[in-house]
């Protein structure tokens, strides 16, 4: 199979993307996922933004929470532990990132929204937020505790 | 409600960029057999299905005349930063399936993860096509509804 240069970029960076979902809960591994994408650590960044139009750090965001709502909406575990589940350091940055992102809290998203039976796929593609809003943060959780 | 005839799906074009490598993927890797591999002169008309089954995917190469080059070009790249489409394929034994595939060095997305619905697993195909494969749980549909009623963590 031949592709074009930009081609090649383009399945390059989607492997690192897929990753990113796959360890969504990890923090962000930057010179991992470059290295995936066969790129220096300095151009991943700058070249995933290219392709996909937003930053690795905020694709991440749109991820989690995107998981977080689906947890809420789809179980009665905690938010706490939800939180902790798909990334989130501390209960306080979820809900301030959760809120500003989806434009209401996580209690109150959950009071909101009846479980959907549809394949995961589709609710994880449908459902992940279009926008982040400037300026929120994903508060890295620690490394020395395994991801669910 | 009229059905206005219609009674099946018959056949799904699959964009690809590369037909004998798709053909190798999708037979030799997933197990679809060839239906018809035809010279038509202006293309060539791959199809391939499941052993038993009907519906057949056309292994259509991006870049026929139907589009321009810009066209072309902006499908090839749509399939690679794997926008587009999505095949759902089911499986009798998902964990062999996902084994086999992860053996064979296949690019794997998900890991196997019990679903309410049953055990699913996702890939790529070498072009960046997604592919959902599921071993649907052997429940009826009240008893799914009850796993999500009561789903746990």
């Amino acid at each position: 199979m031949e592709l074009s240069a930009r081609e090649d970029v383009n399945r390059r960076m989607l492997r690192a993307r897929d990753e990113m979902d796959r360890r969504y809960a990890e923090p962000l591994d930057v010179p991992t996922l470059a290295a995936i994408a066969h790129l220096s650590a300095s151009q991943f960044g700058r070249v995933f933004k290219e392709v996909y139009g937003e930053t690795p750090h905020r694709y991440l965001q749109r991820r989690r929470v995107e998981r977080a709502m689906t947890l809420l909406r789809q179980t009665d575990r905690p938010v706490t532990d939800i939180a902790w589940d798909v990334g989130f350091a501390s209960l306080g940055t979820f809900s301030r990132t959760f809120s500003t992102v989806v434009g209401s809290s996580p209690s109150e998203f959950r009071v909101r929204h009846e479980p959907v039976h549809v394949p995961t796929c589709f609710i994880a593609a449908w459902t992940r937020p279009r926008e982040a809003a400037a300026g929120t943060a994903v508060s890295e959780k620690q490394t020395d505790r395994p991801a669910p | 409600m009229t059905t206005n005839h219609i009674t099946a799906i018959s056949l799904k074009s699959l964009p690809v960029l590369d037909q004998d490598e798709a053909l190798a993927f999708y037979t030799e890797l997933l197990g679809f057999e060839v239906r018809n591999d035809i010279d038509l002169g202006f293309m060539r008309w791959l199809t391939i299905g499941l052993p038993g089954a009907d519906v057949q995917l056309l292994l259509e190469l991006v870049g026929g005349p139907q589009h321009d080059a810009a066209t072309a070009a902006q499908v090839r790249e749509l399939v690679t930063k794997g926008a587009l489409g999505g095949l759902f394929l089911t499986s009798s034994d998902i964990h062999a399936t996902y084994a086999a595939l992860d053996a064979a060095g296949v690019e794997i997305t998900q890991e196997p993860v019990e679903q309410p619905y049953g055990t699913d697993i996702g890939i790529r195909d070498p072009f960046g096509n997604p592919v959902r494969i599921s071993q649907p749980a052997a429940l009826t549909s009240d008893q799914i509804q009850e796993k999500y009623d009561g789903a746990p963590a």
